[in-house]
């Protein structure tokens, strides 16, 4: 071993490492990994050497100025992740290393910390969305989402996913990639095409649509209950502070992304799923993740433990109800921080804020010649621009603008573009947005 | 009721019984756009029950909240198989750096370079201590990468028209998630049993494998903290009956830098990022895994993955990419990449030199524990072990009484994060304490430990309620879990 570096990281010096191995009664560390077969034990390491931590900043620094950064830049990009003033309190409060630096909270009585603040996070949920009971959090929304599809199949005893084509085509990957080794064919229907027969398990509804766009909810809900199957909505948390909640329509299972609720966008992760649904019993016995409940202990306090545990794969194994044992515990930290913070004036607030924002937005483009808002109903604060160009092509023109422009769907609307608006986006920033959008129109390809 | 009993109670009052109507915490981002005509009445909530408190309470309600928790940064937490060692600070910083944390995770590549150059470098630098042809790190968890693992091996028979393979063997000391994973994969799982040594039992491995076999899981080191000596002999047998070598790498702290287990066969390797490259665990997550492939897996690996593409006037391109056969996507974006830079940051810091002194050390702070602890409990497999060390406390528990659950307890009264307790399981150790120190602990630390080790086992004997009756100054004695689950309160209610 080459002894110019020592790791911070480690306290042991060779003399604590010689009384050691003394103890333990052999010459050399050499000897602990004798059991590894001779000719594969200590290979090279063919990466970098060591760096200081003045030199590693300066690299990843230099590495971060490289990206294109929402903030420094105008950004009107959504489609599941959403940037949001985030009050300092989240942040502040998350990184405290009782939080931080704790694990899953098998032992309850040093992680009365963790557990409380999952149990508000399922309360604040189920409040949110008008559900019965959550669970403490899933990775992300889509995975999320691929759980209540399954979970559906195990309620239903049926063996067919139905999502209509408004739900997110990576969510729907993300259900394919979980669904794969299983006979759970997962089918796409548009609203006026829906086939619902009583094979379905579950019919899956994003609200707002991916688009944006608010959809018929209680027709859909009658649908797929008329038929025995379950209704499972995609819902935006976001919107709740104004709109109808799901359990308002009666759905049976909802999942969300919880990014948009106190946590940075941070190139995709790490964000905390949201998994909600009815109370019965046969729900919870079925629900996967991790969920924290109400008990006493020895001396009549109140306390909080893990529960329903015989759910999960640590006790079931190969019976279990899911293989996800990671609740996210820290970012379902900063989403309730966040809830509470925002409080309940706040997130109406937030949620009208947004609605009006990007409607402002879409009166300004209905008036530049050339471009469009195509669909009709009611939308949140996403919605699809029409473009005279393929928003590729915008898009690279609004850069040189320092704009962030929207996502390019024009696989699924001709030239169509995806915006979003949120509490970030100033009136001046979609003015200029509108300004930029208008000049780039009448340029030739 | 007490005056200090009550005011404990009032430490855990739930913010919705905190509320009180006018309270706000936070200050408003102003409307500064025209108002828009509000949509149909019956699309609206009439009632939004959240909580109504201030910002100075909520600051102080989760700031006395998280001093119910032990930490890493607080407390020795030997919980073995979870790899609590001391997440760097520095990682943390960079991580929340707003070119990394601010970026959309739809940015065009080209305004993303940094970052995309970030996952492409991980991806070498894990490729290469693993001995493995390619990485992909999307998965969020350990387990995401076990699903992503197994998803393909299926898809790898599946290529090759080889519809029969349906059976995933792993070994009856495996972690709980290998065989949830195998069965979400579509597989169904045959428990192996361990030999008297703590190796794979041979004979059985022989018997259990055909043509019908699609994989062997397999931890390495194993979770009795333990290198399986017929290594080589398993993962030729595995192969030559046509299965796929997975390598669980939720381990890999006792290996780096001491084999690669790319050159011994396997196929698939994992990693648990958060454990091994240091994110923090943040009370349950976030995780994040990466899964490294054998060349003959490489098609499969999940999308997205990093390419780095080199122009002639030496220029680094990166970009994200779906491999020819992916088995598909596992997020809709690229996973957690927070723990990305994290893992990249530790990775540097310490280099070649400190990624190979990390196992080192590791592997003789735990021979150091089970030496000096020989003789006070149990050692099922008295043998050198790796990382972690598997004790168990069956003479004590017949000797007085006091079970593997009160020695946790009594541990916690000592300021010590109590070990992974009954894990292994039952059937394979006895009331089982499963200990991993971690290189970040100085022996100082350990002899704490192995002092009050023995002073529990003394205690055990002298007056056992003592450790029946802990934890004794915790927020919260022993709670009872039965009710819990019995008659389940899952959220506030008014």
């Amino acid at each position: 071993m080459n002894n110019d570096f020592t790791s911070p990281y480690s306290p042991n010096t060779e003399k604590d490492r010689a009384a050691m191995l003394d103890s333990i009664g052999i010459a050399s560390a050499s000897e602990l990994f004798d059991d590894i077969p001779e000719e594969y034990r200590f290979p090279d390491l063919d990466i970098p050497s060591p760096v200081s931590e003045f030199e590693l900043r300066k690299e990843l620094e230099n590495l971060a100025a490289q990206n294109v950064t929402p903030g420094d830049y105008a950004s009107f990009l959504g489609a599941g992740a959403y940037s949001h003033h985030v009050p300092a309190i989240v942040r502040q409060l998350a990184s405290r290393s009782e939080y931080m630096t704790s694990y899953t909270p098998y032992q309850p009585e040093v992680s009365q910390g963790t557990l409380q603040a999952h149990y508000e996070f399922q309360s604040l949920v189920c409040q949110l969305t008008g559900m019965d009971v959550a669970n403490s959090g899933m990775y992300e929304g889509s995975t999320s989402l691929a759980e209540a599809a399954m979970m559906a199949a195990r309620i239903t005893g049926r063996n067919r996913i139905v999502l209509l084509d408004t739900v997110s085509s990576d969510y729907a990957d993300v259900v394919r990639t979980y669904t794969q080794g299983h006979e759970l064919p997962v089918d796409v229907f548009s609203n006026e095409d829906l086939d619902i027969g009583e094979d379905v398990a579950c019919l899956v509804v994003q609200q707002p649509n991916v688009f944006g766009y608010m959809e018929d909810l209680e027709s859909l809900g009658e649908s797929i209950h008329s038929k025995g199957g379950l209704l499972v909505v995609v819902a935006d948390l976001v919107s709740l502070g104004m709109f109808k909640p799901p359990g308002d329509y009666g759905a049976d299972i909802v999942v969300a992304e919880g990014q948009a609720l106190g946590v940075a966008p941070t190139f995709g992760g790490p964000y905390v799923g949201v998994f909600a649904c009815k109370g019965e019993r046969e729900f919870l016995r079925q629900m996967p993740g991790r969920i924290v409940g109400q008990t006493v202990d020895t001396q009549g306090r109140v306390g909080y433990v893990l529960t329903l545990q015989t759910r999960e794969q640590h006790i079931r194994r190969e019976k279990a109800t899911s293989n996800i044992c990671t609740s996210v515990g820290l970012i379902a930290l900063m989403s309730t921080v966040y809830m509470a913070a925002q409080g309940k004036k706040g997130l109406k607030h937030l949620s009208e804020l947004c609605y009006h924002k990007a409607h402002y937005l879409a009166s300004l483009v209905e008036k530049i010649p050339g471009y469009s808002v195509p669909l009709e109903g009611t939308f949140f604060r996403e919605f699809v621009i029409q473009c005279p160009q393929p928003p590729s092509k915008i898009n690279e023109r609004l850069l040189d603008r320092r704009i962030i422009g929207g996502m390019d769907v024009s696989d699924q609307i001709a030239n169509g573009m995806l915006v979003c608006c949120t509490d970030v986006n100033t009136r001046e920033e979609i003015e200029a947005f509108a300004s930029a959008l208008a000049e780039i129109g009448v340029m030739s390809e | 009721m007490t005056l200090l009993r009550s005011l404990e109670e009032q430490k855990r009052q739930l913010l919705m019984d905190r509320s009180a109507a006018g309270r706000v915490g936070t200050t408003f981002v102003p409307l500064d756009v025209p108002k828009t005509k509000l949509p149909d009445e019956n699309l609206l909530r009439d009632q939004l029950e959240m909580p109504e408190v201030s910002e100075s309470e909520i600051v102080r309600y989760f700031s006395q909240l998280s001093q119910f928790n032990f930490s890493i940064d607080h407390n020795f937490y030997p919980l073995g198989s979870c790899t609590m060692k001391y997440n760097p600070k520095l990682n943390d910083e960079m991580a929340g750096l707003a070119g990394f944390s601010e970026i959309h995770p739809l940015q065009p590549d080209e305004t993303v370079q940094g970052a995309l150059r970030i996952i492409w470098h991980l991806q070498e630098m894990l490729t290469e201590i693993m001995g493995m042809a390619g990485a992909n790190v999307s998965p969020k968890a350990g387990a995401e990468s076990e699903l992503a693992g197994m998803l393909m091996a299926r898809a790898y028979h599946l290529s090759r028209g080889d519809t029969g393979r349906k059976k995933v063997l792993i070994p009856d000391s495996a972690h709980g998630t290998n065989p949830a994973s195998a069965v979400v994969a579509g597989f169904h799982v045959v428990s192996l049993p361990t030999n008297d040594n703590g190796d794979t039992d041979i004979e059985a491995l022989k018997v259990a494998v055909g043509p019908d076999l699609a994989g062997f899981m397999l931890t390495q080191p194993s979770t009795l903290g333990i290198f399986d000596t017929n290594l080589l002999e398993v993962v030729q047998i595995v192969r030559e009956a046509g299965g796929v070598v997975y390598g669980d790498g939720a381990n890999l702290n006792a290996l780096l830098g001491k084999v690669k287990l790319g050159e011994l066969g396997f196929d698939v390797v994992h990693s648990n990022l958060h454990k091994t490259f240091t994110q923090p665990h943040g009370g349950g997550g976030p995780g994040a895994g990466a899964v490294m492939v054998s060349e003959r897996l490489l098609p499969f690996l999940p999308t997205p993955t990093v390419k780095k593409e080199t122009a002639e006037d030496g220029t680094e391109k990166f970009s994200l990419f779906t491999p020819p056969e992916s088995v598909g996507r596992l997020s809709p974006f690229h996973g957690n990449f927070g723990a990305l830079v994290r893992a990249y940051a530790y990775i540097r810091t310490l280099g070649n030199q400190g990624v190979s002194q990390i196992s080192e050390d590791a592997v003789i702070n735990a021979n150091y524990l089970l030496t000096q602890l020989r003789g006070t409990f149990d050692l099922p497999h008295d043998r050198h072990c790796k990382h972690e060390v598997v004790l168990s406390a069956k003479s004590l528990k017949d000797a007085h009484g006091t079970d593997a659950k009160d020695i946790c307890k009594r541990l916690i009264d000592y300021g010590i994060h109590p070990p992974t307790m009954y894990f292994p399981l039952p059937n394979v150790v006895e009331e089982s304490l499963l200990i991993e120190p971690t290189e970040t602990e100085s022996k100082e630390t350990l002899d704490q430990f192995i002092m009050v080790m023995k002073a529990i086992a003394k205690e055990a004997e002298e007056n056992p309620d003592l450790l029946h009756d802990a934890p004794h100054d915790t927020p919260n004695t022993r709670l009872d879990e039965a009710q819990a689950a019995r008659k389940p309160v899952l959220r506030w209610k008014g």
